[in-house]
């Protein structure tokens, strides 16, 4: 028989504090602290290029976050995403096609990519994440094909020698450079995804369910919901995320660089990770991505304004990741049950 | 008869927590004494002990009249006890192949050096099993182990444990896998076994096992030996000792209500592949109470009604309509619920509110456009918390803080609140302390007052004649007896409970 281990509520208990307000302190005191030691850390500028640095990964993150939310996790969204940015590059360039093509071509393209994952994991039983890093592979050597393994640039030479007919549209180019107001359109993408999947997880019958099945499937499917179409839904919506995070990257890039997205996965699952901890809440959440990713965004350009050499970025990525964990797994008296079993 | 084994005055506690109390048994050589006891009666912590799992008892444990000190599992194996456990898929190790599985504590040990050939162990084991009189050739022992059928993997594991000639073998639940041809085999072995002088210590429900095999039965029920007696048994009397005598005047009083009309009905069910078919009616406005012991089919009848396994054969009908549940959605939708056996396993989701846990089976009613009604919720598990007398400190604790009765009514009450045609309980009592259970009796008898048909399953006789009207009593998966509540006893029904397929 388990009774509830409050401990004397009487008093401050320190650990429940770094525990809840530990992670959004950390990021609020580096903020700080770059922001009076670097001036151009000050700048708006520097602010809104920091978020909107960030924005790729958080919304890849999100797509992620779903996935644990259900108990699984999506290996595959680095490689979406690099398929989003060839994907892109291919309509608009070879094909000749214009931007609002590319985009719906590249947002199917991530939900193909996600019902994929969807029938390995639900139909074929494979674990989640054997089956999204047989995918990963899979994408990764796929969208080198048509392409003859090369990056897709406007003057590219085709296999009949002519020139490809197409470039990347003025209007798509736009997605990663037009503005709202002061805020750069991928961080207005970025919030609303993050307000969207917020809303989603914490008011929507779709979310509470999708959280009952990541904490106890049995008992879900007992209550009489379908485990696995959400679980399905999961990673639909992860590999379209994926493909939202990769539209943005290829639009920034302005050709279908065959490298992108490669980084992209370990950050993306980081995020979502550091996310757990955020608030003691121990589970994903699109309130923690969101501000994992912040908090992975300012460190990164606060160590870069103050000089730290590139391959520092990796090493605190890691700490910042390896803190989050113990906040969750070690210091939260919440049982952590989201991460998959192989 | 010589005694193999001999265990005297053992006790242990966890806690403060009495599971054994002066615990004698004497184990004879070249026979099989069989121990019946239900679930938490201190059976699998007396094999425990004598398998060298648990080292803190007081006591003493006796081989060949000498006294051992069994305080691990190298200890227990060393003084001749080996031990088969129950889970077959625990006892294999997969990916190595059956004659390494079956030389595996000997590799483990360093007996056989680790760098030696596949082919001498294949040799060696061999010769184990051809000792056992089992036929199987070199190729089969170079297979994977998971090649074998489950019926196989048992004989391996067996014949790992009597590789090394013990004294006392334990079987506990040795056929709960196996098909009926497939066991009658294992008799064949364990017989065999016998005449080569082994003492067997036989856990089982199944008591027609027992009869067949077994020439000494013992009874333990709350830590203590209650009853011991010598083939030709009294099951009547074993099962008494088994389930406890309470007095019989301790009965609730109630009125019977007799069902006015059918229901559910099923027509040529069978609930093992291997049992028998039968047809059952279950009846609006009653309690029809389900009896057996572990393994009778109770839980398979409740998960087939409910949709959550598939029917082996035949059909249902319900409300004079077919009714095909392919998952619990659809029995949930026809207004069927279940309330499972395991409640932290089955029903509970971590972390989560009373309110939240109460809504899960029916968010499609309490919210809009998908968006979850907060107010309705909150109101909803407030009145659960009410309508059970659930103790806690608001309808937004966490169920798992919840005391073990507490967590019942939470998970029982989650679908008494939204009006139900046909209400399950498997083993609703279970780890639920008198006064919650009492509270559920009699939410449940109210229900079935309101023209619900309520079928309540268990294995202990008592709870069943609390609460209801109609009883059946399953006996591996056939129903021996079913009658009104009134017209019974509990004499009646422990005498059927008892009778040896």
């Amino acid at each position: 028989m388990s009774i509830g281990k409050t401990t004397a509520t009487t008093g401050f208990d320190l650990r429940d504090f770094i525990v809840k307000y530990g992670f959004i302190l950390v990021t609020v005191i580096l903020f700080f602290w770059f922001a009076s030691t670097e001036p151009t850390f000050r700048m708006q500028n520097t602010f809104f290029s920091m978020l909107k640095f960030t924005s790729v990964v958080a919304i890849t993150g999100l797509g992620v976050t779903l996935t644990m939310v259900v108990g699984g996790l999506d290996l595959s969204v680095g490689a979406t995403a690099g398929l989003s940015v060839t994907l892109s590059a291919m309509t608009m360039v070879i094909y000749a096609q214009t931007g609002p093509v590319a985009l719906i071509v590249v947002l199917l393209g991530g939900a193909l990519v996600g019902l994929f994952n969807a029938l390995l994991i639900v139909v074929l039983k494979i674990p989640d994440l054997l089956a999204t890093l047989a995918t990963m592979f899979t994408i990764m050597g796929l969208k080198l094909v048509p392409v003859d393994g090369q990056s897709v640039s406007s003057g590219l030479i085709l296999r009949d020698g002519s020139v490809a007919p197409g470039r990347f549209t003025e209007g798509f180019l736009l997605i990663d450079r037009a503005y709202i107001g002061p805020v750069p359109l991928p961080v207005a993408i970025f919030f609303s995804l993050a307000f969207v999947v917020w809303i989603f997880l914490t008011r929507t019958r779709w979310g509470r369910v999708m959280y009952a099945i990541g904490s106890n499937p049995e008992a879900a499917r007992l209550a009489g919901v379908k485990v696995q179409r959400y679980r399905a839904l999961a990673y639909v919506l992860s590999g379209v995320f994926a493909s939202i995070g990769g539209l943005i990257l290829s639009s920034r890039i302005g050709q279908g660089d065959i490298s992108a997205g490669n980084s992209l996965l370990l950050d993306a699952v980081a995020v979502s990770l550091v996310g757990t901890s955020v608030l003691g809440m121990a589970r994903p959440n699109a309130w923690g991505t969101t501000l994992g990713a912040v908090l992975i965004g300012i460190v990164i350009t606060g160590l870069t304004i103050k000089g730290f050499p590139y391959y520092a970025q990796d090493v605190v990525k890691g700490l910042v990741l390896l803190t989050a964990l113990i906040f969750s797994f070690t210091l939260s008296r919440r049982k952590s049950r989201f991460v998959p079993a192989v | 008869m010589v005694s193999a084994v001999e265990v005297r005055n053992i006790s242990m506690a966890f806690g403060t927590n009495q599971v054994l109390t002066g615990v004698d048994l004497i184990i004879d050589k070249g026979q099989t004494t069989a121990l019946l006891g239900a679930n938490g009666a201190g059976k699998s912590t007396l094999i425990k002990i004598l398998s060298g799992v648990y080292s803190s008892f007081t006591g003493k444990i006796l081989i060949d009249g000498k006294a051992v000190t069994i305080d691990s599992p190298t200890t227990a194996k060393a003084a001749g006890i080996e031990t088969v456990h129950q889970r077959i898929d625990e006892g294999v190790i997969p990916g190595l192949t059956v004659a390494e599985n079956l030389l595996f504590e000997r590799i483990v040990s360093g007996e056989i050096s680790r760098t030696v050939s596949l082919k001498t162990i294949v040799n060696e084991a061999e010769k184990i099993a051809s000792a056992l009189d089992l036929k199987w050739g070199k190729s089969k022992l170079r297979n994977d182990v998971y090649e074998l059928g489950i019926a196989e993997q048992q004989m391996l594991i067996l014949a790992r444990a009597l590789s090394r000639s013990p004294k006392l073998l334990i079987l506990d639940e040795p056929t709960s896998a196996l098909s009926n041809a497939e066991s009658q085999n294992l008799f064949k072995f364990i017989k065999n076994l016998e005449s080569q002088g082994i003492a067997i210590l036989y856990v089982s429900h199944k008591l027609s096992e027992i009869e067949q095999l077994a020439k000494k039965l013992v009874v333990i029920r709350d830590g203590k030996i209650r009853n011991e007696q010598s083939s030709p048994f009294s099951w009547d009397l074993a099962l008494k000792e088994m389930l406890g005598q309470q007095e019989l005047g301790q009965r609730n009083n109630f009125d019977y209500i007799q069902g006015n009309e059918v229901a559910l009905k099923l027509e040529g069910v069978k609930l093992f592949q291997e049992s028998s078919a039968f047809d059952l009616e279950i009846h609006r406005k009653q309690v029809t109470g389900i009896i057996g012991l572990l393994g009778a089919g109770k839980t398979e009848l409740a998960k087939v009604i409910y949709g959550a396994d598939n029917l082996i054969s035949g059909n249902m009908k319900f409300d004079g309509k077919n009714y095909k549940p392919t998952h619990p959605s659809d029995a949930v939708s026809s207004d069927i619920y279940l309330v499972p056996e395991d409640r932290a396993a089955d029903s509970m989701i971590p972390n989560w509110s009373i309110a939240h846990t109460a809504t899960l089976p029916f968010m499609g009613e309490f919210s809009v456009k998908g968006m979850i009604k907060k107010v309705s919720e909150s109101i909803r598990g407030k009145q659960l918390v009410d309508d059970l007398k659930v103790v806690t400190t608001s309808h937004e604790a966490i169920v798992d803080s919840l005391s073990g009765g507490n967590q019942q009514k939470v998970v029982v009450g989650r679908w008494l609140q939204s009006k139900p045609k046909m209400m399950i309980l498997d083993e609703p009592f279970r780890g639920v302390d008198i006064g919650a259970r009492r509270d559920i009796s009699k939410r449940v008898r109210d229900l079935a007052a309101t023209d619900v048909a309520v079928l309540v399953l268990a294995s202990d006789v008592d709870e069943i004649l609390d609460v209801a009207d109609r009883i059946i009593v399953l006996v591996e998966g056939k129903i021996v007896m079913d009658v009104n509540a009134g017209e019974t006893s509990k004499e009646k029904i422990v005498n059927k409970m008892s009778e040896v397929a």
